[in-house]
C-alpha cells in the first residue's frame, strides 16, 4: 500500500478529530470529552507521520519529544489557575517559534538548489514557496517575541502598564520597511547571502516586540487571543510551506478560534482592535471630572445583618477577588447564604479576568457550579429584582460613566449594572481608581455602600458571622 | 495549481472554525485557549519530519528544537485543558432544603 496514501488518510481522520473535539466544546458537560478527541486525533498524526518515508532517523525526533513531553507534563501541573493567561501566552509563543524553526528548516533543501550566477544567490525559482517561507517566519517570530512580552507583563516580569517609546512609530515604520526590503530580496532571489535570512528573523522578532509593549495590562485579554490566533495561523503557513493539509486545517482553526475570542474581547471594552493596539489607553487624556457626594461607609456586622436579611444577591468578582485568592472564601459564603434560603449568583463580565473566561475558570475552581455563572445580559435583565449586590475587586466593569458619562474614557463600554440592585455593596482596599484610571460614580451612589479593606479578610470575618 | 487546492482548504476550513467557536460560550473560552493551543502544536508533525531528514545538520537541529516547543505545547495544553474542564462541575442536586 502507498504509504503517503495512508498517512493522509489518517491525517483527514485527525482533522475530523479535531473538529468533533471543538464541536463538543459547546457545552461543558460534553467538553472534557471533546478535549480528549482532540488529543487522540492530535496523537494519531504524530504516530502516523513517524511512518513517513523521508524520515530515517529517530534519535533526535525521540528526545524532542521527550524532553518536550516532561517540560508540558510539569508545566500544566504546577500551574495555578490564576497563572493561566502566563501560560497560555507563553505556550503561544512556542506555538510560533515552533513554526519559525520548522520553516526554516524547510529552507535549507532550497538552498542547495541555489546556484551562484553573478555573485547572487539564485533561487530555485521557487518565488512562491520562498514567499510562503518568509510569510511563515515573519508571523512565527511576531508570535513568539509578541508573546514573551505578554507573558513578561502578564506575570509582572516587566511593567504591565501601557508606555509609549518615544519614537515608536518611527522604529516601528523603520522596522517594517527593512523588512519588506529585505523579504522582496529574499523572495525574487536577489540575496547575495543566505545570511540575509537571518535578518529576516531578527526584524520579525524585534516586530513583535515593538508591538506589543506599549500594549496596557488592561488589555492583554485582547493581546493573547489575538497571538493565540497568530499561533494558529502560524502553524497554517507552516502547511503551505510542506504541502500539508492537516497543519491547514488545525492551523485555520486556531486562527479562527482566536479571531472570534479578540472580536468579543474588543467589544467587552468598546474599543476597535486598531485602537487596542495603537494607542496605548493610559495615553487618553482623561477628562478629571471630580465626582461629588458623599461615601457611605459600613462595618462586618451591618453587612451581615443585610446579607442575613437578603433573599437574593449576586456576587460581581473581578480581577481583584482572584488576586486576593479570594474566590475560595466566596464560595464558602455562597454557600452559608444559599443555607439561609438565599439565591445567589455570580454576574461575570467578558473582561473581568485576564484572558476571555478567566474568572469562570477561577471561580469553578473553587467549587462555584457553572450554572450560577451569569452573562452580563441576562444578569442586567435580572438586576431590579436583586436585593443586594456586592462588588468584589471590581470597578470599571461596574461604572455607571460607561453610559451616563459621555466624556469618560469608558463611555460605551457593556457594564453589569449594579446600581440597579437594591443595595450595593462595594468590598475595596481604598478609594483608588480602576485599570483604567478612571473615577467611579457608583462608589458615590445612592444605594451604594462601602465596606473598606482586604477583600478576603472581610468575606471571612462575615464568614465567621454567619457560623456563629 | 496545487497552491489553489491549498489556499480551497484554508478559507472553507477558517470558515468552519468561525461557525464551530461561534457557539461556545463565554464559561468556556479560557479552556478553548488553551485547547487551541495544543492544537496549534500540530506543527510538530512537520518538525518530526525535519528532524527526522538526517540530511542536512542544520535541518535537524532546527527541526528537533522545534520538536521540543511542539510538544510542550502539545502536552502541556491538553493537560492543562483537561485540569480546567475537571473543575467545570453541576450544581449538586441537593434534597437538603
Amino acid at each position: 500500500m502507498n504509504i503517503s496514501l495512508l498517512i493522509n488518510s489518517i491525517y483527514i481522520i485527525s482533522a475530523l478529530l479535531f473538529i468533533a473535539g471543538l464541536k463538543m466544546m459547546t457545552s461543558p458537560s460534553s467538553a472534557r470529552l471533546g478535549n480528549m478527541i482532540s488529543a487522540s486525533g492530535m496523537l494519531i498524526a504524530i504516530l502516523i507521520t513517524l511512518l513517513e518515508q523521508g524520515i530515517i532517523n529517530y534519535e533526535w525526533i525521540s528526545l524532542g519529544i521527550i524532553i518536550g513531553g516532561v517540560i508540558g507534563v510539569v508545566v500544566s501541573r504546577l500551574v495555578q489557575m490564576t497563572e493561566i493567561p502566563e501560560m497560555v501566552a507563553i505556550f503561544n509563543g512556542f506555538g510560533g517559534i515552533a513554526s519559525l524553526m520548522v520553516a526554516w528548516a524547510a529552507l535549507y533543501p532550497e538552498l542547495t538548489n541555489f546556484n551562484i550566477r553573478n555573485g547572487y544567490l539564485v533561487g530555485s525559482s521557487n518565488t512562491m514557496l520562498m514567499a510562503i517561507i518568509v510569510m511563515s517566519i515573519l508571523i512565527g517570530g511576531i508570535t513568539f517575541s509578541g508573546s514573551l512580552v505578554a507573558y513578561g507583563k502578564l506575570s509582572e516580569k516587566i511593567p504591565g502598564n501601557a508606555y509609549l517609546i518615544p519614537g515608536q512609530r518611527l522604529i516601528s515604520s523603520c522596522i517594517v520597511f527593512t523588512l519588506l526590503f529585505v523579504s522582496y530580496r529574499f523572495i525574487f532571489g536577489y540575496a547575495t547571502n543566505s545570511n540575509e535570512f537571518i535578518a529576516v528573523i531578527i526584524l520579525a522578532l524585534m516586530l513583535g516586540i515593538i508591538l506589543v509593549i506599549p500594549i496596557g495590562g488592561a488589555d492583554m485579554p485582547v493581546v493573547i487571543s489575538l497571538l493565540n490566533s497568530c499561533s494558529g495561523l502560524a502553524a497554517c503557513t507552516v502547511g503551505f510551506v510542506l504541502n500539508n493539509n492537516l497543519l491547514i486545517v488545525a492551523g485555520s482553526l486556531v486562527g479562527a478560534s482566536g479571531l472570534i475570542l479578540t472580536n468579543i474581547m474588543c467589544k467587552a471594552m468598546n474599543r476597535s482592535l486598531k485602537n487596542v493596539l495603537f494607542s496605548s489607553f493610559g495615553a487618553v487624556k482623561l477628562t478629571t471630572k471630580t465626582i461629588q457626594g458623599k461615601v457611605k461607609q459600613l462595618n462586618i456586622e451591618e453587612t451581615y445583618l443585610m446579607l442575613e436579611a437578603a433573599s437574593s444577591v449576586v456576587i460581581v468578582p473581578g480581577y481583584g477577588m482572584a488576586v486576593a485568592q479570594a474566590q475560595h472564601v466566596v464560595q464558602e459564603l455562597t454557600v452559608l447564604l444559599e443555607a439561609n434560603d438565599c439565591e445567589v449568583n455570580f454576574a461575570i463580565h467578558p473582561v473581568a479576568g485576564r484572558m476571555p473566561g478567566h474568572m469562570n475558570v477561577l471561580l469553578s475552581e473553587s467549587n462555584v457550579p457553572y450554572e450560577k455563572l451569569v452573562e452580563i445580559d441576562d444578569i442586567n435583565r435580572q438586576m431590579p429584582s436583586i436585593d443586594i449586590a456586592i462588588v468584589i475587586g471590581a470597578n470599571d466593569i461596574v461604572n455607571p460613566a460607561a453610559y451616563n458619562d459621555k466624556n469618560s474614557p469608558i463611555y460605551g463600554m457593556p457594564i453589569i449594572k449594579v446600581h440597579d440592585a437594591g443595595i450595593v455593596i462595594v468590598l475595596k482596599r481604598s478609594m483608588a481608581s480602576g485599570f483604567s484610571g478612571v473615577e467611579n460614580g457608583l462608589f458615590f451612589g445612592e444605594n451604594t455602600l462601602m465596606l473598606f479593606g482586604d477583600a478576603k479578610k472581610s468575606i471571612m470575618n462575615l464568614v465567621a458571622e454567619f457560623k456563629s | 495549481m496545487e497552491i489553489i487546492l491549498t489556499c480551497f482548504v484554508f478559507i472553507l476550513s477558517l470558515l468552519l472554525g468561525f461557525e464551530l467557536i461561534n457557539k461556545i460560550p463565554a464559561t468556556l473560552h479560557t479552556p478553548l485557549m488553551s485547547g487551541t493551543n495544543a492544537i496549534s502544536g500540530i506543527t510538530v508533525v512537520g518538525a518530526i519530519i525535519s528532524s527526522g531528514s538526517g540530511d542536512q545538520t542544520a535541518s535537524v537541529i532546527l527541526g528537533t528544537a522545534a520538536v521540543v516547543f511542539a510538544t510542550i505545547n502539545v502536552v502541556g495544553g491538553y493537560m492543562v485543558t483537561d485540569r480546567m474542564l475537571t473543575m467545570l462541575k453541576k450544581k449538586p442536586k441537593t434534597s437538603e432544603r
